[in-house]
């Protein structure tokens, strides 16, 4: 079947099978941050955002994207530079094979709650999972962005 | 000497790449048009395929081929990433007839895409014999089943003692001293047995790689490996072609912890692109990397610790069993880290010790490398055993080893008699006492909502590269505008090495950081490097930089002075550029660059090696503050402060997220991960659902302290750090636990369920 959806601001046709996944087409368009970490929903790792909202792309059929707006990270780049940039600064990305779908959840939370406090960010962000970091870095790092944008950097 | 560029935390040259989702791991650049490959596996742990039928499956739409037993090569090899000769006994071939675990691979197929390589798989027909199967490792040594009872086994090092008509894989014993007359000198002998399971690496990329034919007809695998020398020489060796008709390509790697020095997916898509000679791809399914990968060998260690009333440790006797699955790789040389990263921790006192082992086959999956490669477990045991002695004796664990930890410049018979050169174990223990307030906090408070709080400790070692066997080779060059472009074999797995090692460039060449270029593994092109494992890049690899750029600033100092027509002995280098002393005239770096490439000149180009003929050890200590709720039994950390002595820290931004990822991994596999297996030997923690691993909520306040000793041989004082600091976490928590509730696991992991069955008094 055909869909067809906005894809980072384009109009994007596609051909798919009625089970395809949003993760499965993603890739097919080309869209290379989008990673894939399990068959469970457990990892975090495919998060974009349908419609301005944090999904897992890899447990959204892609026949339900017609007619939304599927945003990944190549769409958003000049509103991720600054936590990317944070990250970067603890070495908080190891591997960075977690790091787009972090990023793109961690977004979400700094335009619903620019205020989170440690344990919202940790809520918000349990299942976005990463092997290497301990976690605890991205936290210092996702904190110094919450309160770098609360000074008024970094949007856009 | 005050350096200045190592020892600063700056950005890994690759942060912003990562961070902004560029496509540079190895599914995002395989070329379109790649072959789909997927294995049909052993629904049985041990059996051989009568017959096979998959004449349905070729005629299948989009099938490229389908492989058996039948068309594979003959040669039997390890996927072991290991220096040649290889400890691991040569014991696999790509499909084999005889299947010896759950998920053994019986068939290959590729598809043109997934939906049809799925499809054919669907109509392959296979009936098998199915024979019993040796499921635990206790009842594996001399069983009547034998797992490789076939002619063509073949161990290379016949000093392993591996016997496959035993079902062993290993054999041998370390000692020093008279251990029997020591203890029974001693006035408290501990002797306890612990146990650690197969856990899991699960680095967030699973392991792929893609194989394609070249122009050259030679056969180019690009893989997330940590091996890309040894994949060269295993894909080589499986298909029975020359190594010089294979080229290795290693592209960013999402995570490894050692997962990925085994090849574990490699042959697979070689032996597809060698029959169609099409490119060809295979990416493990998360449930397939929990169930046929490489996971750490389990281990049932038995420990006799000695030592006087007054808290003298005198002798330490040791023995492992370990599990190393259905083939052999990791299996003889893991066993060792068991004792030999755990005993000498006590070298100061200790008179005697003696440490035996036993590796066996049994139908399980093949274990492999996971950070900490056996000593993980080792610590595990033996800092398990000094922790009950503590109680046995009434002592403080912390005093107890203040008073027996082994200290600087002693030598260390259990390492292999090396010299402990440089060691700040005592400062660590007081740091991280210090940190984690033990002086108020041991043993145990109770809250007023009835849950306890209390703390543990642990110490930790591991090495730095294998002494004698690790090589590392650099090659740097003067490039334009007076860059340089430095080349490795070592493989960044996100660990920051391509930085690492770029900072120690700088440093000797006395440029900006940003004036390096780092080149990553291509075998074809990068110098030889034994690879990333074994905690050697930092202290092997970057030996081999520091000494190519002495070279290399030789090299510019000769050009400089034939530029300035002045004696080459009158000539000095500071950076920036070549000055003559007799004259006072200079010239740029950058002349000397753009001069190079004009006739007259040589290139200036340098290639040296890195490789000890010791492994000096980092150190560390750990300790863990839990919150236990007796109803529950349930056991929370709530804080880890962790100091660590790596030598030198060379970017400490980078040593500290090492550390406290390895110090979550190490809280992971003490409470939460626990690999299942059923009656009939297949894993059921075969996902992130049923094998659970620490997720942010889980994450305690991690604290990291460094409490650098200066290591002489390695780059700047620097040592490893990337092993070491995974082993802590268990022996310190189950120790808390033990302050807590006066409830002794001993064998990992520790559920709310041993903790309420132990407070009951049942085993
Ligand atoms: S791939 Fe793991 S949650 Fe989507
Ligand atoms: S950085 Fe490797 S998984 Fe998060």
């Amino acid at each position: 079947m055909t869909v067809e959806l906005t894809l980072n601001g384009r109009p994007v046709r596609a051909q798919v099978e009625a089970d395809d996944s949003l993760y499965t087409l993603l890739r097919a368009l080309g869209v290379r941050s989008v990673k894939c970490g399990c068959e469970t929903s457990s990892c975090g790792l495919c998060t974009v955002h349908l419609d301005g909202q944090p999904v897992l792309s890899c447990s959204v059929p892609a026949p339900r994207c017609a007619g939304r707006a599927v945003t990944t990270l190549e769409g958003l780049q000049s509103e991720a530079r600054l936590l990317g940039e944070c990250l970067a600064d603890e070495g908080a990305e190891q591997c960075g094979f977690c790091a787009s779908g972090l990023i793109m959840n961690a977004l979400a939370l700094a335009r619903e709650n620019p205020s989170a406090t440690d344990e919202e960010i940790d809520a918000y962000l349990a299942g976005n999972l990463c092997r290497c970091s301990g976690y605890v870095g991205q936290r210092r790092a996702i904190r110094r962005y919450l309160s770098r944008i609360a000074s008024g950097e970094g949007r856009a | 000497m005050s350096n200045r560029v190592v020892g600063q935390g700056v950005r890994k040259k690759d942060a912003m790449a990562l961070v902004s989702g560029q496509g540079v791991y190895t599914e995002d650049i395989a070329p379109g048009g790649c072959l789909c490959v997927k294995l049909l596996r052993s629904p049985h742990a041990h059996a051989v395929v009568r017959s096979i039928d998959v004449s349905r499956a070729k005629e299948a739409p989009g099938v490229a081929c389908v492989l058996t037993w039948e068309d594979a090569p003959k040669t039997r090899f390890t996927q072991a990433g290991q220096t040649y000769p290889e400890f691991s006994p040569y014991d696999r071939l790509i499909l084999d007839r005889h299947l010896r675990c759950v998920g053994d691979p019986v068939a290959i197929v590729a598809a043109e895409t997934e939906r049809q390589a799925l499809a054919a798989i669907d109509r392959i027909r296979v009936e098998y014999d199915v024979l019993p199967a040796v499921l635990d490792a206790r009842e594996a040594l001399d069983n009547e089943t034998l797992i490789h009872p076939e002619a063509d086994w073949r161990a290379l090092v016949p000093e392993c003692g591996a016997d496959n008509r035993r079902n062993l894989v290993a054999h041998g014993c370390d000692q020093d001293g008279d251990v029997e007359a020591e203890l029974a000198c001693c006035d408290v002998v501990i002797d306890r047995e612990y146990e650690t399971h197969a856990n899991q690496q699960c680095m967030m990329e699973t392991f792929r790689a893609f194989c394609m034919p070249d122009a050259y007809g030679r056969l180019t695998v690009v893989s997330s490996t940590q091996i890309p020398f040894h994949v060269r020489r295993i894909v080589a060796t499986a298909l029975e072609i020359s190594k010089s008709r294979v080229r290795v390509v290693k592209p960013r790697i999402g995570g490894g912890f050692g997962a990925k020095q085994t090849a574990v997916c490699e042959v697979y898509p070689a032996l597809v692109t060698m029959k169609t000679g099409r490119a060809a791809m295979l990416v493990f399914t998360r449930e397939e990397a929990m169930t046929v990968s490489s996971p750490r060998h389990a281990m049932r260690m038995r420990v006799r610790l000695g030592a006087t009333r007054d808290g003298t440790i005198r002798a330490i006797d040791m023995h492992t069993l370990s599990n190393t699955g259905a083939y052999g790789e990791h299996g003889p040389t893991t066993v060792g880290l068991s004792g030999h990263k755990s005993i000498p921790l006590y070298t100061h006192s200790l008179r005697a010790f003696r440490f035996s082992w036993d590796v066996v086959y049994t139908n399980t999956m093949s274990a492999g490398a996971y950070r900490g490669y056996g000593a993980t477990q080792g610590i595990f045991a033996v800092e398990s055993a000094v922790n009950e002695l503590a109680h046995a004796l009434g002592m403080d664990p912390a005093a107890l080893r203040e008073a027996n930890a082994v200290r600087e410049g002693e030598v260390m018979p259990a390492y292999y008699g090396e010299t402990a050169g440089s060691c700040a174990l005592s400062r660590c223990i007081a740091r991280a006492k210090e940190m984690i307030g033990w002086a108020e906090k041991y043993p145990r408070r109770t809250l007023p909502n009835g849950h306890v709080r209390a703390v543990g400790i642990a110490l930790s070692m591991q090495g730095s590269g294998i002494s004698g066997v690790d090589t590392a080779s650099a090659a740097i060059r003067l490039a334009d505008e007076g860059t340089y472009n430095l080349s490795i074999g070592a493989t960044d797995m996100g660990t920051g090495c391509d930085t690492i090692l770029a900072q120690i460039a700088a440093e000797a060449l006395e440029c900006p950081l940003s004036a390096i270029s780092v080149h990553g593994v291509d075998t074809d092109v990068s110098p030889y490097d034994t690879g990333s494992y074994a905690s050697s890049t930092t202290y092997v690899t970057g030996m081999a930089v520091v000494r190519a750029c002495e070279a290399l600033r030789a090299q510019i100092v000769r050009a400089g002075a034939k530029l300035l027509g002045c004696a080459q002995e009158d000539a000095s280098f500071d950076g920036e550029a070549v000055a003559c002393e007799a004259s006072g005239r200079r010239v740029s770096l950058c002349s000397i660059a753009e001069a190079q490439m004009t006739a007259g000149m040589d290139a200036i180009a340098a290639v040296a090696s890195g490789g000890s003929p010791t492994s000096p050890p980092p150190f560390m200590a750990g300790c863990a503050e839990i919150d236990l709720d007796p109803l529950t039994g349930q056991v929370k950390v709530v804080d880890f402060a962790g100091a660590v002595d790596c030598g030198t820290v060379v970017n400490p931004n980078l040593a500290r997220v090492q550390t406290e990822g390895g110090i979550l991994q190490g809280i992971g596999m003490a409470l939460c991960e626990m690999p299942v297996m059923d009656e009939r030997g297949r894993t059921m923690s075969n996902s992130l659902l049923q094998y659970r691993i620490p997720t942010r909520q889980d994450a305690p306040r991690i604290r990291v302290a460094f409490e650098p000793s200066y290591e002489k041989s390695g780059p700047y004082g620097a040592k490893s750090i990337g092993e070491c600091v995974i082993n802590t976490p268990c022996a310190a928590i189950a120790d808390a636990v033990y302050n807590a509730c006066g409830v002794r696991v001993r064998d990992l992991p520790i559920t709310p369920e041993k903790v309420l069955l132990g407070a009951k008094g049942e085993p």
